[in-house]
């Protein structure tokens, strides 16, 4: 009876040591993971600081001006003044030919301008 | 101890007679003895025991408790991973719609250690390669003395100067990583923000404090913390500031002015909207400050807050409204505008005959320094540095600015009569465009006073009462009589009504007097005028127009027609719609 008891309290013991052995394992593994997973947030969150001053230094003001003067053909962007207001009776409708909303810009605008009684008058006097 | 003897003479003789053998006895009294001793040593060993025991028993309950506690007790990482929470040490800085102004980057700075450096000569040579501006035989000389163990080489590189030193191939060159403040913006609010260096340097970081500006004058909240991951936010807009800083410039070149600047300011809650000073510089390599000559020449001096100026016809708005708020006066009261107005030895004069009298509206609208100080006589020199001080013309413009503390209006020890009436149209009082600003505040929302922020300040409670309601619509209705009919009809901008008031100040010779040609230019106003919204104020230093042939620098030539433009650019982008002329007048009309 007692060598019994002998025997499975050795066993026990070597359970609970190898059961702590993997605990201990484990949460070693988990703290390595966890610093290294730290080590990825601050890597990445000095990318995003990187990635967002990059962007306010692509969208400085500066920049985009000149980038809307360079490409004026195209996009016919103008600085904005109160003369580009318009009045809700001002709008035509219904809109002629929408098609042509997905052509050049200017010519756009000069569409709309001519549909807009007294808008050329408007706006010939503020044009650059 | 008492010992038994083993052979007690008595009984050994008694046993001798008794025929006995005596040695019977000695080894009687032996076996007790042993005896004795036995149970002694028993005694003993059983205490050991015992102690030993309870000594076990209580290593073992501290272990257990130990580690019930652990068991207990919720899981904590050990050793925060260092570095993380350096990550962003400083706070940025956003404007009011949360466009970064100011913002940390993380590169890299380049030391030596010598006891690691292999050849110090060709990692030298190598080094002047990649930087030309390095000095190669000093830094030789310094790579290869062994009396040295650490040599700092540059504070900043690039990612791309970082591979080139990488491709040296020499393990004496480390690097360490640096936190540096970028100015995504460049130019545009320089003088608000100011510049950041380094403060005091260790291998692995850097501290970075503010010097000039609201770096310099909040580092204490930028580097607090627990508010490192809040942004530093502020009133300005990003937007209307580079369209006001364009405007301002094609200004500043088109009339050959040396300096100006630019202040826009809401007018109930103080906050400045846009504050620009040309010219200006890169906070990213902000210049050494200068060491001689005119520090107002400097591009670091900032003409909005540091510029204290006797901004002439400008502050004829204080006396007038003085008077009518005292009811010395109504805008119907004629006044004597026969001149030259001799006082004390001094004569002021108009800048052209208006007759022999005006009407207090007509004072200030054709802007009459006679009329003015004949109001001034009225209000009296006390009342009226009482009513000034109110405004703040006579303290530190209360800014968020370090510029500030070392900006002081300037004005006469002894306030007599005299001074009163040159300080009603703008002489003898110098001020800083800033304050202007926020006195015109107080004179067109209302007549509360406001105290001029940088900070984003949405809700602000209305300040100290300075004037009346009624006052401050009439002063509403002058100013916009001065654009209708007055000296700042180049201020009419369709669908804002604009109103205000023109300065033009002859500067001070610093040899005594004042210069002939040499004029600040000043228009302090606001828009739309039937509900005031933001106070504009743009000066300009020394313009001139000459398109007619002739040089003109009054200030209805010069720096209105910027002021105008500013507002034409920046009213619809800060969300207000243009009304229609009559709109205008029949909101003007029930005030």
């Amino acid at each position: 009876m007692r060598s019994l008891f002998y025997v499975l309290s050795a066993l026990a013991v070597m359970a609970l040591a190898v059961w702590a052995y993997n605990e201990n394992h484990k949460t070693q593994q988990a703290m390595a993971e966890a610093q290294d997973l730290r080590r990825e947030i601050r890597a990445l969150r000095e990318a995003l600081g990187v990635q967002r001053a990059e962007w306010a230094y692509l969208n400085r003001p500066d920049r985009l001006r000149e980038l809307a003067e360079m490409n004026f053909l195209r996009l016919g962007l103008m600085p904005l003044t109160g003369a580009q207001f318009g009045r809700i009776d001002e709008i035509v409708y219904p809109m002629p030919e929408p098609a042509s909303w997905l052509g050049n810009s200017v010519e756009v605008m000069g569409e709309v301008m001519a549909h807009v009684p007294g808008a050329i008058e408007h706006t010939r006097g503020e044009a650059p | 101890m008492i010992r038994i003897p083993l052979r007690p003479l008595a009984r050994v003789l008694e046993a001798r007679a008794e025929g006995r053998n005596p040695a019977h006895i000695e080894r009687e009294n032996l076996r007790l003895r042993h005896e004795q001793m036995r149970d002694r040593s028993r005694r003993r060993a059983e205490w050991r025991l015992l102690f030993l025991a309870a000594s076990f028993f209580m290593g073992f309950a501290l272990i257990t408790a130990r580690m019930g506690l652990l068991a207990a007790s919720p899981p904590i990482e050990a050793a925060a991973f260092q570095g993380e929470d350096i990550a962003a040490y400083r706070a940025e800085i956003h404007d009011r719609n949360g466009r970064i102004l100011a913002t940390n980057l993380v590169t890299n700075s380049l030391y030596a250690e010598i006891r690691y450096m292999v050849d110090g000569a060709r990692a030298a040579r190598e080094l002047a390669r990649v930087f030309p501006e390095l000095d190669e035989t000093r830094l030789a000389a310094r790579l290869t003395d062994p009396s040295r163990r650490f040599v700092w080489i540059r504070a900043r590189l690039s990612p791309e100067q970082v591979q080139a030193v990488h491709d040296i191939g020499e393990p004496g060159l480390l690097f360490g990583p640096r936190e540096m403040r970028l100015y995504p913006n460049g130019r545009l609010a320089a003088h608000v923000l100011g510049g950041a260096s380094f403060g005091q340097q260790g291998v692995s970081a850097a501290e970075i404090i503010g010097t000039a500006g609201i770096e310099h004058r909040l580092d204490a909240r930028l580097r607090d913390p627990a508010l490192a991951e809040t942004p530093l936010m502020l009133s300005l807009d990003l937007g209307v500031q580079a369209v006001t800083a364009e405007v301002l410039d094609g200004g500043l070149s088109l009339l050959g002015a040396r300096a100006g600047s630019a202040i826009i300011m809401d007018a109930h809650t103080g906050e400045i909207v846009s504050m620009v000073s040309l010219p200006d510089f890169d906070p990213n390599q902000r210049p050494a400050p200068p060491t001689e000559g005119d520090p107002t020449d400097s591009p670091l001096f900032n003409h909005a807050v540091q510029g204290v100026y006797e901004l002439g016809s400008v502050m004829k708005a204080f006396a007038v409204a003085q008077a009518l708020e005292e009811r010395l006066v109504t805008t119907e009261t004629m006044v004597d505008t026969r001149g030259p107005l001799r006082v004390a030895g001094f004569s002021i004069n108009d800048f052209r005959n208006y007759g022999p009298q005006l009407s207090v509206s007509d004072v200030f609208v054709r802007s009459s320094n006679i009329g003015t100080a004949r109001l001034a006589q009225m209000i009296g020199p006390e009342r009226q540095r009482e009513f000034l001080e109110r405004f703040g013309f006579l303290r530190a413009a209360p800014i968020e600015l370090a510029e500030t503390t070392r900006a002081l209006p300037q004005f006469p020890e002894r306030w007599r009569e005299l001074s009163a009436m040159t300080i009603s149209y703008g002489h003898g009082l110098s001020t800083s465009p800033v304050q202007l600003a926020a006195g015109y505040a107080a004179l067109v929302n209302g007549g509360t006073r406001i105290e001029p922020t940088l900070l984003r300040r949405p809700a602000a409670v209305p300040g100290e009462r300075l004037i009346s309601e009624g006052t401050s619509a009439i002063m509403r209705r002058l100013m916009r009589e001065v654009v209708t009919r007055g000296t700042a009809s180049m201020a009419e901008v369709e669908g804002f009504a604009v109103g205000g008031k023109t300065g033009t100040a002859d500067k001070p010779n610093p040899r005594g007097g004042y210069y002939r040609d040499r004029v600040i230019a000043t228009f302090a106003g606001a828009f739309p005028m039937n509900d005031p919204r933001y106070v504009i104020v743009v000066t300009l230093d020394e313009p001139s127009e000459s398109s007619s042939g002739e040089a003109r620098r009054t200030a209805g030539w010069t720096v209105v027609p910027v002021a105008a433009e500013i507002v034409r650019r920046v009213a619809p982008l800060m969300g207000l719609r243009p009304q229609g002329p009559a709109e205008i007048e029949a909101a003007l009309r029930l005030r």
